[in-house]
C-alpha cells in the first residue's frame, strides 16, 4: 500500500514533468542540440559561454545571436546559465573549462566576483572574452559591450529635448550595486544636472516589472507633479506605464531602456516615449566573432563597444 | 495572596501585549511616516497600499496554514509564475479569461498538492521538497515561455486586478474574502483544529486519530492555490506574466507570516496576524519609497525590520 502511494506520487511527478516538456516542444527544439551530438559535424572548435542569467528576455537575446553566430561559423557553443548567482557561475566555469573550450566567452554576474573565475580559466590558458558587463580583474582578451553610460545619457538628452529644458524627473534604478545600474545613472543624472530639469525621486525597482509597477504607484503618491521618468530597463518602464495608466495620470513621458520586444510594441503603441536600444544580439554574435579571431590568432583590441540606439515613434 | 494576584495581571498584561505586538509595530510604523511624509496618511495612498499588500496578504495566507502545520512552503513564487504564465498563455490565445484564470488556479492547485504529497508519501521534508518544486517550477515557467513575457491578454483579464467595486479595488476585495475564509476555516472548524494540532504535537495528533498525512497535504494544496491566485492578480495588473514573477515572493510571505506572529515551530498563530505583517511589510515598501530613501539604505532597513520580528518570535518561545 505504502510503495504503492509511492508510485503515484512519483507518477504525478513524472506525468508534470512530460506535460511541461510536450507543452512546449517548439520551443526548444534547436536548444538542447549542442552537447549531445558533437561529431555530427566536424565542428572548429568549442566556444563556452557563461551567461549571467536566461531569466531575462535581454540576455536570452544575446544567447541567440552567440548562437547564430556559432553556427554560422561552425563552431560548437555551451552555454550555461549563472542565475544570477556568482558561485554558481563560477562552478559553471570549473564545468566548462572541463569540457575543452577554446575559448571563454563570459557575461559575469557581478564585476568583482567573476574575478576568480576569470583566474581559472587564465590558470588553463583560455582566453577570456568577457561580455556586456566587464571584470574588475584576471586577463581578459577582449571586453564586449555597449556603454551604458552614454545610453544614460541618450535618454536625457532625449528627455531634456522633449521637455524643452524644464520639469520634474523621476528615476526608476535597477538592482543596487550593479554596473548597469550605476552606469545608467551616472549618465542619466550627469546630463539631467546639466539641465534646469529636477530629479524629484530616485527609487529601486530591481529592473522587476512587478517592483516598476509598486514602485512607481507609490511614487505617483508623492509626487503630485511629474513630467518624466526614466527606468534604468524596459521592464520597470513597462510596469511604471501600467501604474501610471491606473493612476489615470496624463502627460508623463515614461523612457525605457534595452528595447525589448514589449517596448518596442508600447512605444509603436505611443505609450512608452522611447527606449534605448542596446544590442544584446550584436554583442553575443561579436562575442563568438572575436572568439573565432583570439582562436585564429589574429591580434584585437581590448575593448569594442557596441552602438546603442533611440527608439521612437 | 495579593502577590500571585499581581503576577497573574501582569502576566495577562505581559500575554496581551505580545498578542498585540505586530498591531502596535504596524500603529508605530504608520505613526512615524504619517510625520515624515504628509503624503503617507491620505485616502488614496492608504488604498494604495492595501492594493499592494493584497499580493503579499493572498500568498501569506496560504503560508500560514503550511507554517502552522510546522512545514515550510518555498516555491510560492515559482507556482506563481507557472500558473501565471499558463492562464496568460491561454488568455493571450483567446481563451475567455474566465477559463484561463480558473485553469492557472488548478494549475496552483495542483502543484501544492504535488508538494503536499511529496512531503507525506515520499517523507521528504518541507524544506528540501518545496526547494524543489521552486527550482522545477521556475525552470518549467522559463521553458514553456521561452524566457519572454507573456502579453497580450485582452479585456476581459483586465478586471481582476484593476477594477473597483464602489470605491474598492477588486485585488483588496479578493483578499479580504480569503482572509475570511481562512480565519473561519481555522478557527471554526474540525479541519482548522487538525491542522493546530497537527502543528502542536504531531504524535499527539496521530494518537487522537487525526489523518496527519491528509492534514498535511491539504494545506500544501491551500498554499499552492493562494500562490496562484496571487499569480492572477498580478498578471491582471501587468497586463503580463513575466517569467520573473514571484521571485523573492516566498521570503515576503514568511516574513508576514512571523511578523504576524505564527511561530515557525508550528500550532501557534492566527490568520488576522498575518494579515498586519503583511501590511508591516507594505507600509514600510511604500513608506520608503514615499520618503526616497536611497536604494542601499532600503534593503538594510527591511533586514533590520525583519530580524527584530525574529527575535521577539524567539522570546516568545
Amino acid at each position: 500500500m505504502k510503495n504503492f502511494k509511492k508510485l503515484l506520487a512519483l507518477s504525478l511527478i513524472v506525468l508534470f514533468a512530460f506535460g511541461i516538456l510536450t507543452g512546449c516542444g517548439g520551443n526548444t527544439a534547436n536548444s538542447g542540440g549542442g552537447s549531445d551530438t558533437p561529431s555530427q559535424t566536424e565542428a572548429k572548435g568549442k566556444i563556452g559561454l557563461v551567461i549571467s542569467t536566461l531569466n531575462n528576455p535581454f540576455f536570452v537575446t544575446l544567447k541567440e545571436g552567440a548562437e547564430e553566430k556559432a553556427a554560422q561559423l561552425g563552431y560548437e557553443l555551451v552555454v550555461l546559465d549563472s542565475q544570477d548567482d556568482s558561485s554558481k557561475e563560477l562552478s559553471n566555469v570549473e564545468d566548462v573549462l572541463q569540457q575543452g573550450i577554446d575559448v571563454l566567452l563570459i557575461n559575469p554576474v557581478d564585476s568583482d566576483a567573476v574575478v576568480n573565475a576569470v583566474k581559472l580559466a587564465n590558470d588553463k590558458n583560455i582566453p577570456v572574452i568577457t561580455l556586456d558587463r566587464s571584470a574588475s580583474g584576471g586577463d581578459v582578451k577582449v571586453h564586449i559591450a555597449s556603454d551604458n553610460v552614454a545610453g544614460g545619457k541618450m535618454a536625457a538628452e532625449f528627455i531634456i529635448q522633449q521637455l524643452n529644458g524644464k520639469g520634474k524627473v523621476v528615476q526608476l534604478q535597477g538592482i543596487p550595486g550593479t554596473s548597469a545600474a550605476r552606469d545608467r545613472g551616472k549618465g542619466f543624472e550627469e546630463a539631467i544636472k546639466a539641465s534646469e530639469i529636477e530629479i524629484i525621486a530616485s527609487q529601486p525597482a530591481d529592473f522587476d516589472r512587478q517592483k516598476g509597477l509598486s514602485v512607481m504607484e507609490n511614487i505617483l503618491q508623492a509626487q503630485p507633479e511629474i513630467d518624466a521618468v526614466f527606468c534604468q530597463n524596459d521592464e520597470m518602464a513597462l510596469g511604471a506605464l501600467q501604474a501610471i495608466e491606473a493612476a489615470g495620470r496624463e502627460g508623463i513621458l515614461v523612457v525605457g531602456f534595452d528595447a525589448t520586444d514589449d517596448a518596442v510594441k508600447a512605444v509603436e503603441e505611443g505609450k512608452l516615449a522611447a527606449t534605448i536600444a542596446q544590442m544584446p544580439e550584436a554583442i553575443g554574435s561579436l562575442g563568438v566573432e572575436y572568439a573565432h579571431k583570439v582562436i585564429s590568432g589574429e591580434q584585437v583590441p581590448e575593448y569594442i563597444p557596441v552602438d546603442l540606439k533611440l527608439v521612437t515613434k | 495572596m495579593n502577590h500571585t494576584n499581581l503576577i497573574a495581571r501582569n502576566r495577562a498584561v505581559h500575554n496581551v501585549l505580545l498578542k498585540l505586538r505586530s498591531v502596535i509595530g504596524l500603529l508605530l510604523l504608520s505613526a512615524i511616516l504619517s510625520i515624515l511624509s504628509p503624503r503617507f496618511l491620505t485616502y488614496s495612498n492608504l488604498l494604495n497600499v492595501l492594493r499592494q499588500t493584497s499580493l503579499n496578504a493572498i500568498i501569506a495566507v496560504g503560508m500560514t496554514f503550511v507554517i502552522l502545520t510546522g512545514g515550510i512552503d518555498l516555491s510560492v513564487g515559482s507556482i506563481l509564475a507557472f500558473s501565471s504564465a499558463i492562464a496568460a498563455s491561454m488568455a493571450h490565445n483567446n481563451f475567455s479569461a474566465t477559463i484561463a484564470i480558473l485553469t492557472g488556479l488548478l494549475i496552483g492547485l495542483l502543484l501544492g498538492l504535488i508538494n503536499g504529497l511529496i512531503v507525506t508519501q515520499g517523507n521528504v521534508p518541507p524544506f528540501i521538497a518545496t526547494l524543489a518544486m521552486m527550482t522545477m517550477a521556475r525552470g518549467a515557467t522559463l521553458v514553456y515561455s521561452n524566457g519572454q513575457p507573456i502579453t497580450g491578454l485582452g479585456e476581459g483579464f483586465y478586471l481582476i486586478g484593476n477594477g473597483y467595486i464602489g470605491q474598492i479595488p477588486i485585488p483588496v476585495i479578493i483578499t479580504i474574502g480569503v482572509l475570511l475564509i481562512a480565519y473561519y476555516v481555522l478557527s471554526q472548524t474540525r479541519t482548522g483544529r487538525y491542522i493546530y494540532a497537527v502543528g502542536s504535537n504531531e504524535n499527539a495528533a496521530k494518537l487522537t486519530g487525526i489523518n496527519i498525512k491528509m492534514v498535511k497535504t491539504l494545506v500544501y494544496a491551500i498554499s499552492g492555490f493562494t500562490a496562484a491566485l496571487s499569480g492572477i492578480i498580478i498578471t491582471s495588473r501587468l497586463n503580463s506574466a513575466p517569467p520573473t514573477a514571484g521571485s523573492g515572493a516566498e521570503l515576503d510571505a514568511i516574513a508576514a507570516v512571523v511578523l504576524g506572529g505564527t511561530s515557525l515551530a508550528g500550532g501557534e498563530g492566527h490568520i488576522a496576524g498575518t494579515f498586519i505583517g503583511a501590511l508591516i511589510i507594505g507600509v514600510l515598501n511604500n513608506g520608503l519609497n514615499l520618503l526616497n530613501v536611497s536604494s542601499y539604505y532600503q534593503q538594510f532597513v527591511k533586514g533590520v525590520v525583519i530580524l527584530i520580528a525574529v527575535l521577539l518570535d524567539r522570546r516568545k518561545s
